[in-house]
């Protein structure tokens, strides 16, 4: 039995290496032997089509999430998932999660001392709609410090998690948001070594979608992996 | 191809991760009843030998047939025989660094060369200090002949295959990932 399977492309060149000393915690958690290439095959090619089941009705608005309104700026996140062919990825789940206004975790390992917000929780997810577009209704987070270098903070930013269609394309980055401050002194941000593919992390201030009265909007576009050209698609037109 | 978008950079899941990736039902990869079900776990190990309390382990897999309920499956999507079968698992690792789903054994697979695969899971680790997922796969202890021939297991050094196979336990099968150091699970680039 032959057969051919759709191969995606290699994207390596703008992602972040694993041994990144300036990121500490990377010392002993990178691997030290060389990564062995594993050819793109069944398992590889298809991936876990998770659908609206995962999503409850408030999923999408993590400020409705509890009895009262979470403190903060109300945002509005919205964009599109897209593969490197710029094809939308439709009916794909987008998970996320992030600190609260003050730059506060709910969770028990984060000890910085801003405050708990008890109207937020900070997760949220939702699935892409046949154009591939998602939107989200949140705060936006607040930077946080942490102890990875003296005065050291994060830049406000938003955790994504994405599974697109198939294995090779599972996806978990963050949102940053424009002009911060804080860019230059973060190593997790940094850990991207290339301008341009930096900038792709960086969400857009969207006057024309956000809501008066309401909400600011921030748009954010996310490209997983493409496919390489086969024979097969000098067919499709 | 000149025209491609840049693929947007992974970052690291973070020290906050199971606030936004923890499912109650993760580890199920079949639903607890299912009958011939078996539990796989292990634990998670920086390369001081210290528990990641940190990681999420996640693991996708064809069913018992060899089968994929995907469009991409070049035989066609199929639904599984087994109700509730899902594929995909996901488990945060505990203080001590553990992780466990509960699944059923995949099927072997045809290959696109004619030359098929001992039947695997393949694995996505995520954890704070990992700027990116590292991938590794999970074989079966009882399929010696079938791993023998396996295309993936055979290119990789025959010394460090073992770290992809997992071990009997007294409560299903054992598989420790080792982020680094001695015995470092094998982790590919796919």
């Amino acid at each position: 039995m032959t057969f051919v399977l759709p191969r995606y492309a290699d994207d390596t060149a703008g992602q972040p290496s694993l041994d990144h000393p300036d990121y500490r915690s990377t010392a002993l958690r990178h691997p030290t032997q060389p990564l062995v290439v594993l050819p793109q095959r069944l398992t590889e090619v298809t991936g876990p089509l998770l659908g609206e089941e995962r999503v409850g009705e408030l999923d999408h608005d993590l400020t409705r999430q509890h009895a009262g309104d979470p403190l903060g700026q109300r945002i509005v996140v919205h964009g599109r998932v897209l593969d490197g062919d710029g094809r939308p990825v439709p009916a794909t789940l987008v998970e996320i999660w992030q600190a609260n206004a003050a730059g506060r975790y709910r969770h028990v390992v984060d000890e910085t001392r801003a405050p708990i917000d008890p109207n937020f929780t900070g997760a949220g997810r939702v699935m892409t709609d046949a154009e591939g577009n998602y939107r989200f209704v949140t705060v936006k987070p607040g930077a946080y410090p942490w102890k990875n270098h003296p005065n050291a903070w994060r830049p406000a930013h938003i955790h994504l998690s994405l599974f697109g269609r198939a294995f090779t394309q599972r996806l978990v980055t963050q949102m940053y948001f424009p002009d911060d401050p804080l860019f230059g002194q973060d190593p997790i941000f940094n850990a991207v070594r290339d301008p341009a593919a930096r900038q792709r992390m960086i969400s857009r201030y969207d006057h024309d979608r956000t809501e008066p009265g309401w909400a600011l909007a921030y748009a954010f576009d996310i490209v997983l992996r493409g496919r390489d050209a086969t024979p097969l698609d000098d067919d499709d037109d | 191809m000149t025209d491609r978008l840049g693929t947007t950079p992974s970052q690291t899941v973070g020290p906050f991760l199971s606030i936004g990736l923890s499912w109650a039902d993760g580890p199920y990869v079949v639903p607890e009843e299912t009958g011939g079900a078996v539990r796989i776990g292990g634990r998670v190990l920086d390369g001081a030998g210290a528990p990641v309390p940190d990681a999420l382990v996640e693991t996708w897999q064809a069913d018992p047939d060899g089968r994929f309920d995907h469009p991409d499956d070049p035989r066609g999507a199929l639904r599984p025989a087994i109700a509730g079968f899902r594929g995909f698992g996901r488990s945060a690792t505990d203080e001590l660094g553990r992780w466990w789903v509960l699944t059923v054994k995949p099927g072997a697979l045809p290959g696109p060369d004619g030359a098929g695969e001992a039947p695997h899971l393949d694995v996505s680790v995520l954890a704070r200090g990992l700027m990116h997922r590292v991938v590794t796969r999970i074989y079966f202890p009882d399929e010696t002949a079938a791993n023998a021939a396996d295309p993936v297991l055979c290119a990789v050094p025959e010394d460090r295959r073992h770290t992809l196979v997992a071990s009997e336990a007294d409560d299903g099968l054992r598989f420790d990932i080792r982020l680094q150091g001695d015995h470092e699970t094998v982790f590919f680039t796919v």
